[in-house]
Formats: C-alpha cells, structure tokens, sequence
C-alpha cells in the first residue's frame, strides 16, 4: 500500500460509484432516507481531489488527511464509520517502512474493527457491517499466504454473498430498523456500495 | 423539481447566509465548519445548549438558537448529520466553562458524529438523546425510536433551565425528563423532494397517506387510504395516549407541528380535531404550539406530540425566549 495506491484506487471506485449510483440511491430511497449515495459520491470527490496534497506525504500523513477529509467533508453515518477507518489506518504503526500485503490487510482488519466500534454494529444487522466484517475475516485468513491474489478472489465471491444476504435481512441498525418487516426484500445500499468497493479493490490488486 | 435553487453545491451556503443575515440581531453564522451561534456571547457559568442535525428541518435547529433555547446549532447537509468539527468549533465557540451539552435525535449519523465531536472537544461535555416517536416500537433489536418534534420542547425547556443557572447535570436530567414525558407521531400526503436527488423521496398515490412517516420520508407503520381528518388524528392520538397514558388530572402541551408544506389554516384544524378528541378521554390540554417548526423540507402533513407537564416543564416552557422561530416574554 502506497499513497498513488491510494489515489489510483480513489479513482476506480469513484468510476463504479458513479456507474452503480441510481441503483443504490434506489435502494436507499426504499429503506433509509436517500442520502447515502449523495455522502458516498461527495467523499470519493473530496479525496480524489486530494491527489495534489497528498502524493508526496509519507503514508500516515497521507491517510490522516484522507481521514479528516471524509470525517469533515462527507456527514451522515458514512462519513463518521469510513473516516473512523480512514483514521484507524492512519494509526498503524511502522507506516514508514514498506507496507506489503501483509500489513496492508492488518491495517485493513484494524479499520473495520474501529468501524464495528463506532457504529455498534454486527452481522445479520442490514447494514454495511454484513459486507465488511466477513471481508475482515477472510484477509485474516489470507494476510500470510504467498498466493494471495487467488483469495482475493474468495473475497470478491464473500462481498458478493454477504451484499446479497442483507436482501432477506431484517434491519436492526441504521435507519432501515425503524421499518421492522418492511425492510424485508430489499438489498441494504451501504452493502452494496460496500460491496462495489471492495470488488473494485480486490480485481486491480489481482489484475496487477 | 421545482425548488428556488442556484446550484446544488452552494444550496445549504447560501441558505445558511440568508438566514444570518436576517435574523443578523439574534445571530451569526460560522461557515466551514458551519455552525450558528448568539449574537451575544454566553455569559459566564451557563451551560451551553448545542444541538445539529441534517438540513431540511427548519426552522429547525438553527431557529432556535438565541436567548433561552439554544448557544449553537451545526447544520448537516439536507437529511445528513453533521460532522464531528462542526460540533467541537461549536462548542469552543460558545463554551463559557460551564460545560457543554448536545442535543441530539436518534438517528444512527447523528448519534455517530456528536460522540465523535464529543471526543474531539476538550471541555466538559454530556448529550442527551430525543426519540420521542412512537409510530415505530422500541425493542432491545433496534436502534430504537426516531427524535422528531418533540425535540423542539426539550430544546426550550431546557434552554430556560440552561438560562436560569441549571448545571449540565441537572439540564441532562431535565432534558431526559421531557423526552421521557413526550410522544409523537405523523402522517404524510406528499412525499419531499431532496434538492440533490432531484426528485421526490417517495411515491404516494393521490389517495394515499403515509401512517406514522418519519422527518425523512421514512415509511411509517403503513401506507393507506387518506380519511377524514377527525379519523386520521383520532388514530395519531391513539398511538400516543398508548404509549403515554397520561393521567386524567395531569396537565399537558399539545403540539401540532407541519411538516413544510401544509398551511396553517389545516394545522389548526388537526389542533382543533385534537382538543376535542383529547376531551373526550378526559386528557387535560394547558400549553399549546401550532406551527412548522420541525419540518421535512415540503412535504404536506403533519405530526401531532403530545407532552405531559409538572410545574417544572411549566415554568420552563412559559419562560421568555427569543429565538428567530420562537419568540415570547422579551
């Protein structure tokens, strides 16, 4: 992991945010109140128009910055749970040295916990934490392994079932909770752009 | 759409602008981070009142900054909370040594990013939490209830015992108090359109009434034909007095609040609807508030909170305060 592997990540994800963007904004307008999509695509905006101020920064600088960005900048439950984990990474130690796949996915497990903590948030709770904890446990599994690019592909398939289960899912977080059975049916949108996210993540580490 | 809007991105700037300059007596505005305050510092050894929330509600919470009510209020973007520098620049503002407290409704974003600029702030804070919405149950599986416009009360009740000396201990109870004592629920005829989506939140038919629909637009209990208004408040009422059961001595405010878009000739229709019905059951109504205070941006409809009264509610509540949406006794 690397600051232009940050910015050139930054960049994919915005591209498939935007190209996804009716679909979850219709997801949200079912079952929350239509805001996500808007907080998701103006915090990738505000940290792909970070790139000038951050490439030469070492890491951490880099990832604090990215993280007070997202934290000021976005609002709503998405701003505070990515910034959380923005700047849950920003605080791994030995950022200095090489950053391998290895520490990349410690790093990784270290920002979805901090997320679990701040949202209260667990699996089987119809919100971005069905698609992120298992995606968490699964790098925990693979961070030692030399032939990590062919997990990744488990982590695409673990996103992808975990998105889809959220569908049947009765919410007991996020806004979505205050809909009890009318939830039911319909695919939690912070799964989804969850979900997307890691996807895009995952295909360019495999594909590079 | 049809909204009076320039450009999305500068929508909330210049709105909040606006309102700086008009209400220029009672208040300023901060912009990045973006917050209200008093005019007039907070004066030494009172607790400072601060509450935020997404845009899209006024008058609240910005309205009610001003003597009586509020110190600060740190406006999100259009239905999203506000974020963690908001509330620690607000509070550095406006802190006068006495102790901060936040205001803040039930909503997980809200919830997520006042805990965070409470850590952030250095000084002496607490929050207190408002869900007085009883058209989606409580059980220990949610979230809980959503804050609505009962939030409007605590804000001033609270801001008079923040007024007349009380510590932030005894504002949190209070505040507690009033939220514990309130319930609220609303019905929606027209869905409200966010200024960034470009169109409206939800479908309704011409027919159609959302039973229970949350400052949002979030679905309510159920989605049904619109009836007569005697029958549409008498089943509001119901969910309430459920949930509260007054006693038949105690002494209540009953508040009928609009959601944006319906005028004031029906809000005191619904109010008059509600008087009589809560007469009937023997419900004692002493304090009223009829009026758009806790909207959701145009939509047409209304919620109706009903709070139960001790002498100190009371006093609180009949106490002077000049705000730009309220103001009474100065």
């Amino acid at each position: 992991m690397s600051v232009s592997f940050l910015i050139s990540q930054a960049k994919s994800v915005q591209k498939v945010i935007d190209e996804n963007s009716a679909e979850i904004e219709v997801l949200d307008q079912k079952i929350g109140d239509g805001d996500h999509i808007f907080n998701i695509q103006r915090g990738l905006k505000l940290v792909v128009e970070l790139e000038d101020s951050i490439k030469d920064l070492p890491l951490a600088k880099a990832l604090n910055m990215i993280a007070m960005k997202v934290l000021s900048g976005i609002g709503g439950s998405s701003g505070a749970l990515f910034g959380t984990f923005f700047m849950t990474m920003a605080k791994s130690p030995d950022l200095d040295k090489d950053v391998d796949f290895n520490k990349a996915c410690e790093m990784i497990i270290s920002g979805i916990k901090a997320m679990k903590e701040r949202g209260k948030a667990d699996v089987g709770e119809k919100t971005m934490m069905d698609v992120l904890i298992p995606v968490s446990e699964k790098l925990n599994e693979l961070k030692n392994e030399s032939e990590f690019k062919s997990g990744l592909n488990e982590v695409i398939k673990i996103a992808e079932e975990r998105m889809l289960s959220t569908k049947d899912m009765l919410a007991t977080k996020g806004r979505a909770s205050f809909l009890g059975e009318r939830a039911k049916g319909h695919i939690d949108p912070g799964a989804r752009s969850s979900q997307l996210i890691i996807d895009t993540i995952c295909k360019s580490v495999i594909n590079n | 759409m049809k909204k009076f809007i320039n450009n999305n991105d500068d929508f909330l700037k210049e709105s909040l602008t606006g309102f700086g300059k008009a209400h220029s007596d009672i208040i300023n505005i901060n912009l990045d981070p973006s917050f209200v305050s008093r005019k007039n510092k907070t004066k030494d050894g009172k607790v400072s009142l601060i509450s935020g929330g997404g845009s899209g509600h006024e008058p609240m919470h910005g309205g009610f900054v001003g003597h009586g009510m509020l110190d600060a209020a740190c406006p999100g973007f259009v239905f999203s909370a506000p974020t963690p520098d908001q509330m620690q620049a607000a509070a550095e503002h406006v802190d006068s040594g006495a102790g901060v407290l936040f205001i803040v409704k039930n909503y997980s974003g809200d919830i997520m990013n006042f805990q965070m600029g409470a850590e952030m702030y250095s000084g002496k804070n607490d929050s207190i939490v408002t869900n007085d919405d009883v058209a989606v149950e409580d059980s220990t599986f949610t979230t809980g209830r959503r804050g609505v416009a009962a939030t409007v009360l605590v804000e001033k009740i609270v801001g008079s015992l923040a007024e007349n000396g009380g510590s932030l201990e005894e504002c949190k109870k209070l505040g507690e108090k009033v939220n514990k004592n309130a319930g609220t629920m609303g019905v929606a005829f027209t869905s409200c359109t966010v200024p960034a989506a470009g169109k409206p939140t939800f479908d309704i038919g011409d027919d159609e009434m959302e039973f229970g629909v949350g400052i949002h637009g979030e679905p309510g209990r159920k989605r049904e034909k619109i009836q007569a208004s005697k029958t549409i408040v008498g089943n509001i009422l119901e969910a309430i007095l459920d949930n509260l059961k007054p006693e038949k001595n105690e002494k209540n405010l009953l508040f009928v609040n609009g959601m944006g878009g319906t005028p004031l000739t029906e809000l005191y229709l619904v109010y008059e609807d509600a008087c009589q019905i809560l007469q009937s059951k023997g419900v004692q109504v002493t304090k009223s508030l009829v009026g758009n205070y806790c909207t959701s941006l145009e939509m047409q409809g209304a919620s109706i909170t009903l709070l139960k009264c001790d002498d100190e509610i009371l006093k609180h509540w009949d106490s002077p305060v000049h705000t730009a949406a309220m103001r009474w006794g100065m």
